[in-house]
């Protein structure tokens, strides 16, 4: 994989660098990246989705381009475009993979290598927001991913939990490495808080309630919300479907949009 | 214009003990081509003969893997150790090899529980007098302790748990991974080829999402010639407790862990409904097989369970003969 010496840094031209993480599997992280991305183009936003799970890259199928083709151009790989009017742009390894059931096992040296060929090397162009997806935990991809993104200043980071304790234990650590690489959080959002029967609308907290709030509360950092488990909104991300757009009655929706407009709010107040 | 791909060949670590190591077209870029080249990642033979040792008293080993994260794999792991550790006359351990997110000491009601070391080595945390646990969890002081490790770091507490904890005699060893495909994985089949791994258990969920990272962990698996035992379908279907109805919260949109296993030929070994007691009881760090007897979750964990034991028992069988 060659690697590009653009005269200009790929990435000048992103106004804010936000990454999703959480030390559990399985919260999130990925569907809120891709809401999040999705909320924000329909206010108007343009949008980059980086993807660094490496393993178990998710996002390309979130929005139907999973069998896309990321091409080069002279200054450098040119993320794909999700949309006509190109302002939604992915780059996964997803989409450099022959063969999508092919398992990349790769140590931690060459999957550093990757990260920081994605953080130089991707062609953004002009973006009001890239949204870094994470695999879960705290080990090579995240130490890299923070290193290589420290000169872009980003915005910060997003933490996402499910309610239960054993997510939240594991969202605790998340902290401290934000802590310790010096990466601003943003809040913590609550996933999978609750599930609305919808035969009967009879709420059950599936995996419990309210961790993450006490977290974000005990920790001294935003809570920006909590989403509902909406089989729907799992529905639209098997199909790469546009869930914003289609399902505003879902009860998932509120949250959703009022994660984006509390990350507007605050990269308005940067701007400014 | 380019088309970047990466193709098969270029895609693979061959392992750093390979005779490819440092020599396959994958290695090509990779910063530790040279080391790996030059023998230094080799495993050392004295090494192996160590945890060959260590390991000799263990009669059979059962790897937890999924490519997924969040599907009930620690879950499964510690239901799995409760299950076989009901017959008192089994010897059972838990090995916990999720460095950045151990949740098993939650799960079985261990946490704040330190690791103590004696003349045979580290002691194992006894839940039963028949099980014991592993785990990194055991090390941190405090629960917002980050353990923020690059790859070879982990691999060296990894090494550490074969062969510095003094497992003793055991009937079942079982262990518990991370999400994923990476340095975690490589080597725990690299140090437990000392011993001998019966087979792995592969969690997924229902949706596609899930999917397509669990054929990548069953691709991985045959690449390094680990057999499956099967795989479990976790979080099948929800019974809503007020109206009986069923709700499928993770939808089986291209057929589910079923149509998955009949197209890559591997068994499955149950499905699983969501049930919010499990949640609550991995919480409380009780076991949940115990705490809600009559859920239908309980008898697929329980059918799945003797499932696994027959297979092991069976291929044991198998072996003796030869």
């Amino acid at each position: 994989l060659l690697s590009f010496l653009p005269e200009r840094s790929n990435l000048a031209g992103v106004q804010h660098i936000l990454l999703v993480l959480s030390g559990k599997g399985g919260v999130g992280k990925s569907t809120i990246s891709t809401q999040l991305a999705l909320a924000l183009w329909h206010s108007g936003k343009k949008v980059g989705i980086l993807d660094v799970d490496l393993c178990g890259p998710s996002i390309p199928r979130m929005f139907r381009v999973q069998d896309n083709a990321v091409h080069q151009c002279d200054s450098g790989w040119v993320p794909v475009f999700v949309d006509q009017g190109k302002s939604i742009s992915l780059m996964s390894i997803g989409f450099l993979l022959e063969k999508p059931d092919e398992a990349v096992v790769w140590r931690g040296p060459k999957k550093n290598a990757l990260i920081k060929q994605f953080v130089a090397d991707v062609a953004w162009g002009d973006l009001d927001f890239l949204i870094v997806d994470t695999p879960p935990g705290t080990s090579d991809e995240h130490i890299s991913t923070v290193e290589a993104l420290r000169p872009y200043k980003p915005l910060g980071a997003i933490l996402v939990t499910t309610p239960q304790a054993v997510s939240v234990g594991d969202v605790r650590r998340e902290l401290t490495f934000c802590k310790k690489t010096g990466l601003h959080v943003l809040g913590i959002v609550e996933n999978m808080s609750g599930f609305v029967c919808p035969h009967c609308s009879e709420c059950t907290n599936i995996f419990s309630k309210g961790g993450g709030e006490a977290l974000a509360k005990h920790a001294g950092v935003p809570f920006l919300g909590c989403v509902p488990l909406d089989p729907q909104l799992g529905l639209s991300l098997e199909e790469g479907r546009d869930f914003i757009q289609e399902f505003p009655q879902s009860s998932a929706f509120p949250a959703l949009a009022c994660i984006a407009q509390q990350i507007l709010d605050r990269s308005s107040q940067l701007s400014s | 214009v380019l088309v970047l791909q990466l193709s098969l060949s270029v895609a693979d670590c061959p392992g750093t003990s390979s005779a490819q190591a440092g020599r396959a077209a994958a290695c090509q870029g990779c910063p530790n081509q040279r080391l790996c080249a030059g023998g230094a990642a080799a495993p050392d033979p004295a090494e192996a003969a160590e945890l060959r040792e260590r390991l000799r008293g263990v009669k059979h080993t059962v790897l937890v893997l999924s490519g997924k994260g969040g599907v009930g794999k620690s879950t499964f792991s510690a239901l799995l150790a409760h299950g076989l550790a009901a017959d008192e006359a089994k010897q059972v351990a838990l090995l916990d090899i999720d460095i950045c997110g151990p949740s098993i000491p939650k799960m079985m009601g261990l946490e704040g529980e330190q690791v103590h070391q004696s003349g045979s080595g580290w002691s194992p945390v006894y839940v039963e007098e028949n099980l014991g646990v592993m785990s990194v969890g055991f090390l941190l002081s405090s629960p917002d302790d980050a353990v923020i490790w690059r790859g070879p770091k982990k691999n060296g507490l990894i090494k550490q748990f074969l062969r510095d904890v003094d497992w003793g005699e055991i009937d079942y060893l079982i262990v518990d991974t991370p999400p994923g495909t990476s340095d975690e994985h490589l080597s725990i089949v690299q140090y437990l080829s000392a011993a001998h791994i019966d087979g792995a258990v592969i969690i997924t969920t229902p949706q596609e999402v899930s999917l397509q990272d669990v054929r990548k962990e069953i691709s991985f698996c045959h690449k390094v010639k680990l057999p499956i035992i099967g795989v479990v379908e976790n979080m099948s279907g929800f019974i809503c407790p007020k109206c009986k109805k069923e709700s499928q919260i993770f939808p089986p949109t291209t057929g589910g862990a079923e149509k998955m296993c009949q197209n890559l030929n591997v068994s499955l070994l149950g499905k699983v409904p969501l049930d919010p007691q499990i949640g609550k009881s991995c919480d409380k760090g009780q076991s949940f097989l115990s705490e809600a007897p009559e859920s239908p979750a309980t008898s697929s964990y329980r059918n799945i369970i003797q499932r696994i034991q027959e297979y092991c028992e069976h291929h044991f069988q198998e072996e003796k003969i030869i």
